[in-house]
């Protein structure tokens, strides 16, 4: 019974110990574990799945994934970061630039700045293809000029006061529709995600006029089309009380945890600790520095849990969650396409 | 030296660039194969050899990335008992393409329900619900005792 519960702790969990971390790797693979089914079952899987979405809001999704492994997790947190595509500035036309912010400066600040818009309404650019068509482009314009401010008191040195348009904010960037998108898109609002990114400082008589085209693109091209601020994911926590914890040392190991995490009850007179939510913890490892607490507690991360949270971009984040499942589907698909309408051709072996 | 046998699998006739190549050493009968992905690293690398190793007819599985500055992983199984290592990658990417199937038809469903009642930060649903189902209950654990 002992050793089962051992061997359970070995494939379900990763043990932080003092100065190590223990059981990292999975384990579960067919023949490492006598008595134990770790064939792959897809309805075994299909039962123990389930996704909880706990957060949703404008900036950041929180969802939790059980029942998976860390090489799928990843391989989705790898795709959301690269490969879900994204609308951004590409090319700017610098028709004048007389700001101190030089030209390709200006450009690479605009290329970084995140457009509202569903890249799934446009079309990759062709290779080689200079000016753009109105499937594959959107097209911003930049025309700002700063002015100095007659009504402005003499002594006045503040420059809200005594310039007009002195800063540059994303807000200034307006859609210049191409082609026929005027009627392709009536309703749409293409802009840039922030209002309040400032892109320049001027002083009167300086002027920025330029004209940028966004295309589709994806992080792993550059980082401008990456969709996500970051996307992180960790395991859940998993915090385990060995023996009761009473009264001084009670108080002392709700301190070493993050707030939450421990609870003091009070059972007939006595304060007794015990674990109300091991999910809020960050295990900075504080008890391991308490020689009378350390051997009290086990620390260890649940292996198939996941806590996943993706962060900025204005796209509904469930839709790029998806995109990156689908794309994950597609890539091993269009690794089977060949292998299954093979017709494998061996060629004669030679040396090398 | 070594006598090689390739075979290359075309994504598209002509222009395009293999997406994936078999090298095979000579004297073997298909049983150890390295697969040369192209355009792939351990997004698709990681995952697969995952699901690969998953089939008990698998005796070895691994995968590398030749050289960082190369988008390219050799991908090598061996297979026991006289299964050509073919089977096991070919099950292996259809059960990857389940995988990601079922967990985008899992999220979408769950996308569409209500949202969520928000999480307790002190009691905490979820806290209970990892203390409570069976699979993930710890050994030992004074959660689940002192009920």
């Amino acid at each position: 019974m002992a050793a089962k519960r051992g061997t359970d702790e070995m494939r379900d969990r990763v043990v932080l110990g003092e100065f190590g971390v223990h059981n990292v790797h999975t384990t579960d693979f067919p023949g490492n574990y006598p008595g134990y089914e770790d064939a792959w079952d897809r309805r075994r899987f299909e039962e123990a799945f389930r996704v909880d979405i706990i957060r949703e809001e404008e900036g950041a999704l929180e969802f939790d994934m059980v029942g998976i492994d860390a090489a799928i997790a990843n391989a989705f947190r790898r795709i959301l970061l690269a490969e879900v595509p994204t609308m951004a500035v590409e090319k700017v036309f610098v028709y004048n630039n007389t700001s101190i912010v030089q030209d390709e400066i200006l450009a690479h600040r605009l290329g970084l700045i995140p457009i509202r818009a569903d890249p799934r309404l446009f079309e990759y650019r062709n290779q080689g293809d200079e000016e753009g068509t109105e499937i594959d482009t959107l097209q911003f314009q930049l025309k700002i000029k700063c002015s100095r401010n007659p009504q402005a008191a003499k002594e006045s040195s503040d420059p809200n006061e005594l310039y007009f348009n002195h800063k540059v904010y994303s807000k200034h960037m307006t859609w210049v529709p191409l082609g026929n998108q005027t009627d392709l898109f009536p309703d749409a609002d293409f802009r840039p995600v922030h209002d309040d990114i400032l892109i320049a400082l001027l002083r009167p008589g300086q002027e920025i006029d330029v004209l940028m085209h966004c295309v589709k693109g994806i992080g792993k091209d550059h980082a401008k089309f990456s969709p996500v601020a970051t996307a992180s994911y960790r395991l859940l926590p998993d915090i385990t009380l060995l023996q009761p914890i009473e009264d001084e040392a009670a108080e002392m190991l709700q301190k070493c945890f993050s707030p939450g995490v421990i609870e003091i009850q009070n059972i007939k007179g006595k304060k007794v600790a015990r674990v109300a939510n091991a999910r809020l913890d960050t295990f900075s490892r504080e008890v391991f520095r308490h020689e009378g607490l350390k051997n009290l507690v086990r620390l260890a991360r649940v292996r198939n849990h996941y806590i996943c949270l993706c962060s900025q971009s204005w796209q509904p984040r469930c839709s790029d969650i998806c995109l990156s499942l689908q794309r994950a589907r597609v890539s091993s698909e269009t690794a089977t396409i060949p292998l299954l309408s093979a017709s494998v051709k061996y060629f004669p072996a030679h040396c090398m | 030296m070594l006598g090689v046998v390739v075979g290359a699998a075309m994504a598209e006739e002509g222009e395009r660039k293999a997406a994936l190549e078999t090298v095979q050493a000579d004297g073997t009968d298909g049983n150890c194969v390295t697969f040369v992905l192209h355009d792939e690293d351990h997004t698709l690398g990681n995952s697969l050899r995952y699901m690969v190793m998953k089939n008990p007819d698998v005796e070895f599985c691994g995968y590398c990335i030749t050289h960082p500055s190369e988008s390219k992983i050799n991908f090598r199984i061996q297979t026991r008992g006289g299964l050509p290592a073919v089977e096991p990658f070919r099950k292996g990417l259809n059960d990857l393409m389940g995988v990601c199937q079922h967990v985008l038809n899992t999220f979408e469903q769950h996308s569409r329900e209500d949202k969520p009642k928000p999480v307790s930060p002190v009691t905490g649903r979820q806290a209970e619900l990892s203390h409570c189902l069976p699979w993930l209950r710890p050994a030992g654990c004074l959660v689940c005792t002192q009920k």
